[in-house]
């Protein structure tokens, strides 16, 4: 949705990355650049692991090897004399609060209720004031449409309503770059439209977005770029009219043909 | 498909009668063996005069016995206290991933859960032989204080060590469950969060842990209070030491051991309706009636049911 920006700053850089589960290599060397205000799509076959990747980001898997940065900064890694460090705990949780992330099974805490729900990482982590988080709160839940389900428990909610909530918990933390990991493939097919809206008014606010998704319509509609990866690497990225419409490689061509 | 059709070629009226439930004859053979052993037994509680009814009456509040009984609560929370807080260090020093660590845990739960509590409270008891004194200081150096064992470890201590020690091996093995059952992409969903370890595990896991922790807990706190009868060998005087030196005295054993038998099952049954309500506290927010479920509740249902099938 972005227009050309003036000038393209990277806010997600990943080089040559690799990533293996025991003797199996889902990573097989990615190489791609998300600039900030971009909306991306990672399309592929389960398996692909296209959602691999996007857990590296904000290391919830180690990678292999390779470089990921997330707004110049190594991802779980600090560089000393050229060496890799692993990152303490306390500097991994400080990275991970600026990206936020949405699951596909919405990973809502069931002990709480809708606004604990967002108000818990921004006391918690961030020690705002109960009030000002509360309020905040209340305007995103208002934008997601939430706003008289505040006190229900996610139990009490539909999929819909709780991916809407997981949206609104992880934009209390004012991330400067959003992971979508799936987020409508556990949905009622009714239920698609609501969570899809939320990611298109969110999108055009200009934040970095990076969606792994099979909504085609989603990614034709909003997405700036589309990647589509198969078999561990990038096999075709662009604009979502080349991808989509006019794919070039074959596996793509076989992918699209399948999905749409 | 077909059902609807068997029904319709049927008259209307028949689709209409109630289902006749099968008959269970032979219940009535087992009313009447039950009815006729529960007499007899009524019967023998208020003939036989060794039961000595008086004798309980004439204890059940007296100041010895409540003393006793008030020293069995305390002793029970304080080893249930001690019990939990080291089996929460236990499950997570087992969980912690690193071998040494999660290896101590394990072989502490082995050691204390593979021997008799009545022989660990033994030990306890007589640990002045095994070690007469007690000293603070730098390992096969200096020594800043000393201690004589049986000062220190008095059957006090050694009751609550005795008992809470024994616990935590078994709080520890609850617990690691508890935290096992949380769903692993609530952890992963506080991570990206930015939450760390420590916050996570108290505001995240344990609270959903808690729904699979309490009720085996409150089971355990149950089974302690019953437990700490096994402390009458150190002469601690809670509730049963303290009706057997009454007894003692008066030879009157089976009356004091209906007076103590009668308190243990007092508490007992308090402490079971206190389960039904933290069970549903901690239940909150698991199910679309945050109200339903509890093991009081199903029986007030059963009940209700039983009700319902008897006016029958």
């Amino acid at each position: 949705m972005t227009t050309v920006n003036e000038a393209k700053v990277p806010m997600v850089v990943a080089e040559n990355v690799h990533k293996s589960f025991g003797h199996i290599e889902v990573l097989k060397g990615i190489d791609l650049t998300v600039s900030k205000g971009e909306v991306m799509t990672l399309l592929g076959p389960s398996g692909s692991g296209k959602s691999t990747f996007l857990r590296l980001i904000n290391h919830l898997e180690t990678m292999t090897s390779g470089r990921l940065a997330v707004d110049g900064k190594y991802v779980g890694y600090k560089e000393i004399n050229g060496r890799l460090h692993e990152l303490r705990e306390r500097e991994v949780a400080e990275r991970r609060s600026e990206i936020g992330m949405v699951f596909q099974r919405f990973n809502l805490f069931p002990h709480m209720n809708v606004v604990e729900n967002v108000i818990e990482a921004p006391v918690g982590v961030k020690r705002e004031k109960r009030t000002v988080a509360r309020d905040r709160a209340m305007t995103l839940l208002e934008r997601v449409g939430l706003q008289d389900k505040t006190h229900a428990y996610p139990a009490q909610l539909s999929g819909g309503q709780q991916q809407r909530v997981a949206i609104a918990r992880a934009l209390a933390m004012e991330p400067k770059l959003m992971l979508f990991d799936e987020p409508t493939s556990a949905l009622d097919p009714e239920l698609v439209g609501e969570v899809l809206d939320v990611m298109k008014d969110l999108a055009s606010t200009g934040i970095t977005m990076i969606v792994v998704t099979h909504e085609m319509g989603f990614a034709k509609e909003v997405a700036d770029s589309v990647v589509f990866i198969d078999g561990g690497v990038v096999v075709e990225a662009g604009p979502p009219e080349q991808v989509l419409v006019n794919p070039q490689h074959p596996r793509t061509q076989g992918f699209i043909s399948k999905v749409l | 498909m077909t059902a609807t059709t068997a029904q319709d070629s049927r008259s209307l009226s028949a689709a209409d009668q109630p289902v006749v439930k099968t008959r269970h004859p032979w219940k009535w053979v087992g009313y009447v063996v039950i009815g006729v052993l529960g007499a007899m037994f009524v019967t023998s509680l208020v003939q036989n005069p060794n039961y000595g009814w008086d004798i309980v009456a004439e204890y059940f509040f007296s100041t010895r016995i409540l003393d006793g009984l008030l020293k069995t609560l305390q002793l029970t929370v304080i080893a249930m206290v001690l019990g939990v807080v080291l089996g929460v260090v236990l499950a997570i020093m087992r969980l912690s991933g690193f071998p040494v660590i999660a290896g101590v845990a394990w072989l502490y739960i082995w050691f204390f859960r593979g021997t008799p509590v009545f022989v660990q409270l033994l030990f306890w008891g007589y640990i002045s032989a095994l070690y007469p004194t007690l000293s603070l200081g730098v390992p096969f150096g200096p020594q800043f204080f000393s201690f004589e064992t049986n000062s220190l470890v008095t059957p006090v201590v050694a009751a609550i060590l005795g008992l809470g020690l024994n616990e935590a091996a078994y709080m520890a093995e609850i617990v690691r469950a508890g935290i096992l059952s949380v769903d692993s992409g609530q952890t992963e969903a506080s991570q990206a969060l930015g939450m760390r370890q420590g916050r996570i595990l108290r505001r995240i896991v344990l609270p959903q842990a808690m729904r699979v922790i309490i009720p085996p807990t409150a089971n355990n706190t149950i089974s302690m209070l019953k437990t700490t009868s096994l402390v009458s060998v150190l002469a601690f005087p809670e509730l049963l030491y303290a009706a057997q030196l009454i007894y003692s005295d008066n030879f009157r054993t089976i009356p004091l051991l209906i007076t103590a038998s009668l308190w243990y099952l007092i508490v007992t049954s308090i402490l079971t309706v206190a389960q039904y309500y933290i069970e549903k506290r901690f239940s909150r927010g698991t199910s679309r009636s945050t109200a339903s479920g509890g093991r009081l509740a199903r029986l007030l249902t059963m009940q209700r049911r039983a009700d319902l099938g008897g006016s029958r």
